[in-house]
Parts: structure tokens; C-alpha cells; sequence
């Protein structure tokens, strides 16, 4: 295991916010999203091996999530809204098959 | 035993077979997966009713291994009448399964976009469901070009 955990993106369309303010998230994180349908050349078929779960947590408090299947492209993509109620940390989580998990973080000021 | 096929006969039996196949893609649209079981789990067996849910999908998709997908449900998002669950499923996959996203009151608003694969030509259909328990639903066609399921 040399590949370090893939760096996720993230990107929220505001870092200042009125409570009450629709907050849009953007994310991206690099995954193979292997299917388990497909074959190598050998005609053995790979091993499925993807992100089962998104989960984005505001102060600890779950306001968005997503179980995906192996028809989510390559290099999920996720975009998304919430309501900002209070100030804090912005927690994105995507949990791997193997029970691994990739977390994003970035904050929001609710004034 | 021989079997001498005329050309008349022939060219009278590749038409049949032509006529065959096209009458076979004319038929009724069934689901060729288990989208109808995944549904059907997901509803609890009741029919959704067609509206409130908006999916948004290219009618031409050129690379079915990254098509763009995008839904949004139409709901006040309060503690009293908001949208828990969505359900996505494409019926022309291996597999009917696509994604199923979960909101709260503090979504805000029950919508999101990702990216998905679709193997084939097919139909994509996103079923919603209120803490009410009423079920509402989109379905959307999409035309492959690329399928996004090739080794």
C-alpha cells in the first residue's frame, strides 16, 4: 500500500452565510469505481471495488448522504445542498468497500 | 440429409428473420433487470405517482460511462413534509441499482447531481419518498451512444 488516500475536492459556494442560506457543496474525489462486472484480459472477472457511501456532516449533524452503486462513474461526483444553521466544520466522508474511508473537510461561518 | 434452400426461400427467411428482430425492439418496454424488484422494495410495493419529482438527463448521452445525472423534488424541506429518501435506477444495466440519496430538514432542499454509467440506451427513473410516506417518481430516456460498461 504505497498510493496515498486520494486527496478529495471540495468546493462550497459560500464560506460566509446568513442562517437560513442554501449552502451549494461541489466534490470530487478519485476512485476507480471498479463495477465488478467487468473483465481483464484473461477473461477473470475484477473484483468490484468502490465508494459504497457519501455521507457530508455540518457541526456533526448528518444533512446529506448517498449509498452508490457501482453505476456511479469513476471519480464520484457529488453536488448538493443544506441549510445553514450554525457555524462549523463541513465533514465529507466517502466510505470504500473495503471499509476504508476518504474525509474532506471545510468550514462555514453562519452569521 | 441435404437441405437445398433456394435463393427465393433464402431471401423469403432472412426477411422473416428481419421482421422478427424489428418486431422485437417494437414490443412493449419491459424492464430487462431488476429495477422493477429494487423499486418495489424501495415503495414497500405501492405505485408512485407520477410529478413532484424533476430528473434531469442528456436525451444523448455520447459516452455512457459518465453521464451526467441531476434530480431535484419539489417539498418545503420542514420538519413537518420533507423528502427522506431518493432512489435512482437505470432498467438497461447489469444491474438496475444506481445510487439512493438520503435528505433531512437540514438538506434545505431535496436535490443533488452526480455522474453515472449507463450501458445502453434505456430509461433512468428516480423514485422520492415524503416522511409522509407518499411516493413520487420521473422517469427519463436515455440514448447511449458509448456504453459505459465495456471491459
Amino acid at each position: 500500500m504505497s498510493t496515498p488516500a486520494p486527496r478529495p475536492r471540495i468546493r462550497l459556494d459560500k464560506k460566509d452565510a446568513k442562517k437560513g442560506d442554501l449552502v451549494e457543496v461541489k466534490a470530487l474525489v478519485s476512485h476507480i469505481m471498479e463495477s465488478g462486472q467487468r473483465k481483464d484480459k484473461d477473461g477473470n472477472l475484477i473484483p468490484r471495488k468502490i465508494i459504497n457511501k457519501f455521507t457530508c456532516e455540518v457541526n456533526g449533524k448528518v444533512v446529506f448522504a448517498c449509498d452508490l452503486e457501482p453505476a456511479v462513474s469513476a471519480n464520484p461526483y457529488m453536488q448538493f445542498k443544506f441549510r445553514a444553521e450554525e457555524s462549523g466544520k463541513v465533514v465529507l466522508t466517502w466510505i470504500d468497500d473495503d471499509g476504508s474511508k476518504i474525509v474532506g473537510e471545510d468550514q462555514i461561518t453562519v452569521s | 440429409m441435404t437441405m437445398t434452400v433456394s435463393r427465393r426461400e433464402a431471401l423469403a427467411l432472412s426477411a422473416g428473420a428481419v421482421a422478427v428482430l424489428a418486431f422485437g425492439s417494437a414490443g412493449p418496454a419491459f424492464a430487462k433487470n431488476d429495477s422493477d424488484d429494487l423499486i418495489k422494495a424501495f415503495t414497500g410495493g405501492k405505485t408512485p405517482t407520477k410529478g413532484k419529482v424533476r430528473l434531469d438527463l442528456p436525451d444523448i448521452a455520447e459516452n455512457g460511462n459518465t453521464v451526467p445525472l441531476a434530480f431535484s423534488v419539489e417539498s418545503p424541506m420542514t420538519d413537518a413534509s420533507h423528502v427522506t429518501d431518493v432512489l435512482i435506477v437505470a432498467d438497461g444495466n447489469p444491474r438496475a441499482g444506481v445510487a439512493t440519496f438520503h435528505f433531512s430538514p437540514r438538506s434545505g432542499v431535496a436535490e443533488a447531481a452526480t455522474r453515472i454509467r449507463l450501458a445502453e440506451t434505456q430509461n433512468v427513473i428516480a423514485v422520492a419518498k415524503m416522511n409522509d410516506g407518499s411516493l413520487f417518481m420521473d422517469t427519463r430516456q436515455v440514448k447511449v451512444t458509448i456504453g459505459g460498461c465495456g471491459g
